[in-house]
């Protein structure tokens, strides 16, 4: 029985180090070819007809002026359910053309008569909503009214978090060719190579097998980008019509209003507790949207296993509809219960990491959230910069320090894995998996190299082709785990029929070789030994060809369930309510880590797109129009180099993280950057800013209230 | 929640959407959009001066110290006759509306916005785009730093980031933290690698002093 | 983008007569900063563009001897903060030019092209028009999403806010802009340059069609005390929520004469004649610059959701007044 445990610290040379992404290069010099950036011989250009209004009856559409337009090649309806148009930018008819702006000029050229109907865009106040409010989600661990009625001390709050948006830098989209009557190629922007293809097979109504699809490299997803969405399928039917190659890429406000967003959440929260800190009950009545499905049930209360009653109730808005947002429902359900955690520490006076740290054992793994709260305190200097809540030094200029933890699963996914050795030493790897910028094309090349005791340059990665072993959609921070654990098993095996072929030429067992610095040599006797080239050499004309898998579920190579806190230390300006970010730690575990580079590198991003989310990022919905307000990058406002402080990562390593295998990483630290963040402004202004984004009117209306603005 | 059930428009007789069909129009047509533009002939003090389009114009755009010559609106940015006309497709199109970087050439040497000029304004300027910067075998130093660092995730927002670092080392090679933060406040990345990009000015700065720079 | 003719004349004559006498029939380009924004999101569908670079006598900045500093409107945002002039006698317009923290705009943006930009009300940008009104002509913004809208001259029809960074710091400053049009040139004070709209199809500043701004002139500031604070919440690319350029004259450490101009909070710069009288007289220090920054919202109004920029305006004040008493750039 072969041995695929992943190998201790002393016995590889590059798992756990830090290296650099093999596919660097090519994109730092602009070479990386994305979807985007694709062009096929005779290609068109396509271009959506999109709905104006958030609610509409579709009365006519006119193509005729569009049809007879410059470089128009064909117009399409696309067919609206029941022909009413739920959410502003829904797609109603698509164009192609020769050149992008002639695309554009006919889809601006096709008459919609839209008769209009009520719509529902904002869910702020749910007494609002009427019979948009769907069906609550409800429930009780514990019991909370025994937890309520022994509490000293109930604190109540009122929190939110808005809808935000993906904002994917590389638009959706793709190029879609045929070859002959029922064979497609597809370019796409995915986070799923593999399932793609039955994806755009099933409404095209072709067999899967005839779909190929090809992924270099994706300019960003988020979880917004699985399989083909409606547009894509335009364009190949687009493509079926004229017998050219199309791309069909949304435009940037297109993007923001329906290509992906993360759903809202409205909380009215009470925690009770004894004075000494000890956290009794939990009553939580929540709210809020991610457009006409309403929207997901985030787990409240979030980690801490308090006895508590939640209610949550979805409200069915004319939004573009919610898509997986970087750990979905769980940055929501950290922000409400973290930061009304912090409230409760703040009226019973406690420093929160105290309180924290005295309920720790209501958190599933306590003794890991406490190391490394203790860890991050360390490095950011808590216990000498912590103040009770309110920064009363003099001046206008507030400091505070936050935190918050956060968890994922993080198992890795089904993948298959196919390794091949050659006569002439070359070595291939390939997986229909794909390289979202996590880097797993240099995750999959470190582990193939390292179990094959081969320098990095020695194996070529090959993903992002559906024609190459079946391997899982990037979601749910499952890729790192999945790939690592199928390359694993297909470099183990393929070594082991090395060693067969080459054993009798070292005169040795099989079972008593090992792969070791480019040398194939004998265990104990590192003077019998070939090198790679001679060792391949031996396979005569016959490669070794291996394929294995990891599938989904237990095993002993990867794992789920990471663990991680965060703080930050902030600045506000009271008297513009300007926040600052000045420091901000993570303290994170991920199990056995392949690459400390760009597993810290997720780390660093994830901050920052919390920092992102915390401080500056809504959709902002018209409720008189129904429309997105801010479907742009100018007013979608994404955090700046400027604007994210110092951080600094710390990653838990050891030898209790490595016999846990390999976790995903992706989503985690994204979860607690608005809890930890929101924490510090209430530490520095001495007052609860009840919503995020921490904008300056936010700030200072919650200073106003609580009587303080200079 | 809007109450109006009143249409906007009133449907048009016989044109309901069912009767439309999808079909291909296979259309050949070549004649502008616009043969005229319907505005009176410029006032004789600009009589000498040459109107162009709407329809393709002829134009040469230096590009990375090449001539190249190409048919295009007046209306196709400079960004996209890079990318569509051409196949200089590092810069990317990300906003469209010159607020995020992701589209960064040199114009003259100067850091600009692609898709805030017109290609036919690009005309008689030096423009150099991140292709120019590495040969086969060797990276720029800001790029080698952007390996280096990891500088970069999805790499979309990569070579824009790039061109605007090498603008401000061109013009600066020891910046301060302040002069780096805001040589590259016109520039986003939505993946968050400006950690590595802080850190990048600062190794390639010192590696372009060196003399080891080739863009 | 709608296509368009593109012609490049080399006289301010032949660019005139190039233009058309209604609103965007022509429109000129200069650095295209904001202008092929608006053609993109089609909030204006121009048939022709006057292309302005070409005209050499647009470019330049140059001192003149009775006039003070004369400023080509083809100045770029770059030329400006790298002229030793500017930074040293006119702070308030350096520091506002420094607003605009994006290299890549600061190297094609002009000076003309900052003061004609449109408002960046996002109704308007949507295309909901200038005014954004309803079809029975109800605003939108009043009941709207109108956190960034007006607290001053918000009476009506117009609550976007004046975008410009400029502006503010050159009525501040007593600067004139100089206008060519098919009558040839005229001079217009900074502080007249700018109107209220009645109607989505009237634009925002005081130029006719076919005139086009060519130069600045800024009196010699040679012992005024002036500056500019900004108000804005992310470091770069973004826009200001409230800006205050102040002048000084003073003796000694009095004042003896002040100019306050708020920018971003009403659909004109704004400027506020009762904190430049209670500044008449005073010392600076923290508690007057605070008083007179009260003094510069008098009369301001907040909207739904745009209170919180009232305060926002009387801290631009407050600080800008302290950083030109400072008189550090």
């Amino acid at each position: 029985m072969a041995d695929y445990s992943w190998p201790d610290a002393s016995r590889r040379n590059l798992i756990g180090k830090r290296i650099s992404r093999i596919d660097g290069p090519e994109k730092a010099s602009g070479k990386a070819k994305y979807t985007q950036d694709l062009k096929r011989p005779g290609m068109l250009y396509g271009k959506l007809v999109t709905s104006p209004h958030a609610h509409a009856k579709v009365i006519s559409v006119d193509t005729s002026a569009a049809e007879k337009m410059t470089g128009v090649k064909a117009v399409k309806l696309i067919e609206v359910p029941k022909d009413e148009v739920q959410w502003e930018g829904q797609p109603v008819a698509a164009v192609v053309a020769t050149e992008e702006h002639l695309a554009e000029d006919a889809a601006r050229a096709v008459k919609v008569t839209y008769e209009l109907l009520p719509h529902l865009v904002r869910e702020d106040d749910i007494a609002k909503a009427g019979d948009r409010a769907k069906e609550p989600n409800e429930g009780t661990d514990g019991d909370p009214d025994q937890g309520f009625k022994q509490a000293e001390v109930v604190t109540e709050g009122f929190y939110s978090i808005p809808v935000i948006a993906h904002c994917c830098l590389e638009s959706h989209g793709s190029v879609t060719e045929w070859e002959g009557e029922d064979h497609l190629n597809l370019w796409l922007s995915t986070q799923a190579v593999s399932a793609s293809a039955q994806g755009i097979a099933t409404p095209l109504k072709i067999p899967q097998t005839n779909v190929h699809v090809h992924q270099d490299h994706i300019g960003g997803g988020f979880g917004s980008k699985f399989g083909p969405d409606l547009w894509d399928v335009q364009g190949a039917l687009l493509a079926k019509m004229t017998g050219k190659p199309v791309k069909m890429m949304l435009d940037r406000a297109s993007e923001l209003m329906f290509a992906g967003s993360r759903p809202s959440t409205f909380a009215k929260v009470k925690v009770g507790a004894k004075k000494d800190g000890t956290i009794l009950a939990w009553d939580s009545l929540s709210w809020g949207t991610g457009g006409l499905q309403g929207a997901g049930n985030p787990p409240i209360p979030y980690i801490w296993k308090i006895p508590n009653h939640h209610k949550h109730t979805p409200v069915s808005t004319n939004m573009g509809a919610s898509r997986a947002w970087r750990a979905p429902n769980h940055p929501q359900a950290c922000y409400i219960t973290n930061s009304a955690l912090e409230d409760l520490a703040a009226d019973l006076k406690m420093d929160p990491l105290d309180l924290f740290l005295k309920n720790i054992a209501l958190c599933d793994r306590a003794d890991l959230y406490r190391e490394e709260f203790l860890k991050a305190a360390e490095i950011i200097d808590w216990k000498k910069k912590w103040h009770q809540r309110g920064d009363d030094t003099s001046g206008h200029i507030k400091k505070g320090l936050g935190l918050s933890l956060h968890t994922w699963g993080g198992r890795g996914h089904a993948s298959e894995c196919r390794i091949t050795i050659n006569p002439d030493s070359s070595v291939s790897v390939e997986l229909a998996s794909q390289d979202l910028g996590t880097g797993t094309r240099t995750v999959i090349n470190i582990v193939a190299a390292d179990s094959l005791g081969l320098p990095l340059n020695a194996v070529k990665v090959n993903v992002g082709d559906s024609k190459y072993p079946v391997s899982g959609g990037s979601g749910g921070s499952t890729t790192v785990g999945g790939v690592s654990a199928s390359t694993r098993r297909a470099a183990v095996d393929a070594l082991e029929a090395l060693f067969k072929q080459v054993a009798p030429a070292l005169n040795a067992d099989p079972g008593n070789l090992e792969a070791v610095g480019g040398k194939i040599r004998v265990k104990g006797d590192p003077a019998k030994s070939l090198s790679w080239k001679q060792a391949c050499a031996k396979l005569g004309v016959t490669p070794i060809s291996v394929t294995a898998q990891n599938k989904a579920g237990k095993d002993e190579l990867t794992n789920s369930g990471v663990g991680g806190v965060q703080m930050a230390e902030v600045t506000v300006d009271t008297e513009t309510g300007i926040v600052r970010i000045e420091n901000m730690v993570a303290v994170q575990d991920a199990g056995y880590l392949i690459n400390l580079k760009t597993a810290e590198s997720q780390v660093y991003g994830a901050m920052i797109m919390g920092i992102s989310y915390a401080l500056y990022e809504e959709k902002v919905m018209d409720e008189a129009t129904g429309r997105l307000l801010n479907p742009n990058m100018e007013f979608y406002k994404l955090a700046g180099i400027m604007d994210v402080g110092k951080l600094h990562v710390h990653m838990m390593a050891g030898p209790d993280q490595e016999k846990r295998g390999v976790i995903g990483l992706g989503e985690p630290p994204v979860v607690s950057p608005g809890a930890a963040i929101g924490n510090a402004v209430a530490n520095a202004i001495g007052v609860r800013v009840p919503g995020l984004p921490l904008t300056p009117d936010r700030v200072l209306a919650a200073l106003e209230k609580k009587g303080v603005v200079s | 929640m809007a109450k109006s059930r009143d249409p906007e428009t009133k449907p048009r007789k016989g044109l309901s959407r069912r009767a439309f069909l999808s079909r291909s129009t296979g259309l050949a047509v070549s004649t502008p959009i616009l043969a005229s533009v319907g505005l009176a002939a410029p006032a004789a003090a600009a009589a000498d001066v040459k109107i162009l389009g709407p329809g393709k114009v002829p134009i040469t755009l230096q590009i990375n110290g090449k001539p190249y010559n190409l048919r295009v609106e007046p209306r196709v940015t400079l960004l996209d006759a890079l990318r569509n006309n051409l196949d200089f497709t590092g810069a990317k199109r990300v906003c469209d509306r010159a607020a995020c970087g992701s589209c960064t050439v040199l114009m003259d040497g100067k850091a600009v916005y692609a898709c805030a000029v017109l290609a036919i304004e690009g005309q008689g300027k030096q423009i150099t785009t991140i292709e120019s910067l590495s040969s086969e075998s060797k990276l720029h130093p800001v790029q080698a730093a952007f390996v280096q660092h990891d500088a970069q995730q999805c790499g979309f927002c990569t070579p824009g980031f790039v061109m605007a670092c090498k603008a401000l080392l061109d013009k600066n090679p020891n910046p301060s933290i302040n002069q780096i933060r805001e040589g590259l406040g016109g520039n986003l990345c939505r993946c968050g690698t400006y950690a590595g990009i802080r850190q990048v000015v600062m190794t390639a700065g010192k590696a372009m002093k060196g003399g080891q720079a080739n863009g | 983008m709608r296509a368009f003719e593109y012609a490049s004349p080399t006289t301010k004559e032949q660019a005139v007569a190039l233009l058309g006498n209604k609103w965007g029939d022509t429109e000129v380009l200069a650095g295209g900063m904001d202008l092929l924004s608006t053609m993109k999101d089609y909030l204006t569908e121009p048939k022709r563009l006057v292309n302005l670079k070409d005209i050499k006598e647009l470019a330049g900045i140059s001192s003149e001897a009775s006039t003070g500093l004369r400023i080509g409107a083809l100045v770029t945002l770059q030329e400006l903060l790298e002229n030793e002039t500017v930074r040293k006698e006119y702070p308030a317009l350096f520091q506002a030019a420094e607003g605009i923290t994006s290299p890549q705009m600061r190297n094609l943006g002009t000076v003309g092209g900052d003061l004609c930009q449109r408002p960046r009300c996002w109704y308007f940008r949507n295309g909901m028009g200038l005014l954004a009104q309803d079809s029975s002509g109800k605003s939108l913004i009043v009941d709207g999403e109108n956190k960034y809208h007006a607290i001053l001259g918000n009476s009506g029809p117009a609550y976007f806010v004046n975008s410009s960074s400029l502006a503010p710091s050159l009525i501040a400053l007593d600067a004139k802009i100089r206008v060519f049009g098919p009558k040839g040139a005229r001079e217009v004070p900074a502080a007249k340059f700018y109107v209220i709209p009645k109607s989505n199809e009237e634009r925002e500043y005081a130029l006719k069609p076919n005139e086009l701004v060519t130069d600045i002139v800024i009196p010699s500031a040679a012992g005024i005390r002036n500056a500019t604070y900004e108000v804005r919440q992310k470091e770069a690319l973004d826009w200001p929520l409230a800006a205050a350029s102040v002048s000084l004259k003073m003796s000694g450490r009095k004042v003896t004469s002040a100019r306050v101009v708020l920018g971003h909070v009403a659909p004109v710069p704004w400027p506020a004649p009762d904190a430049d009288k209670f500044l008449a007289g005073k010392t600076i220090s923290e508690q007057v610059a605070k008083e007179a920054g009260a003094a510069a919202v008098t009369g301001a109004k907040a909207l739904s959701q745009n209170g919180y920029k009232i305060q926002l305006a009387r801290t631009a004040v407050k600080r800008a007044i302290l950083r030109a008493a400072e008189g550090k750039v």
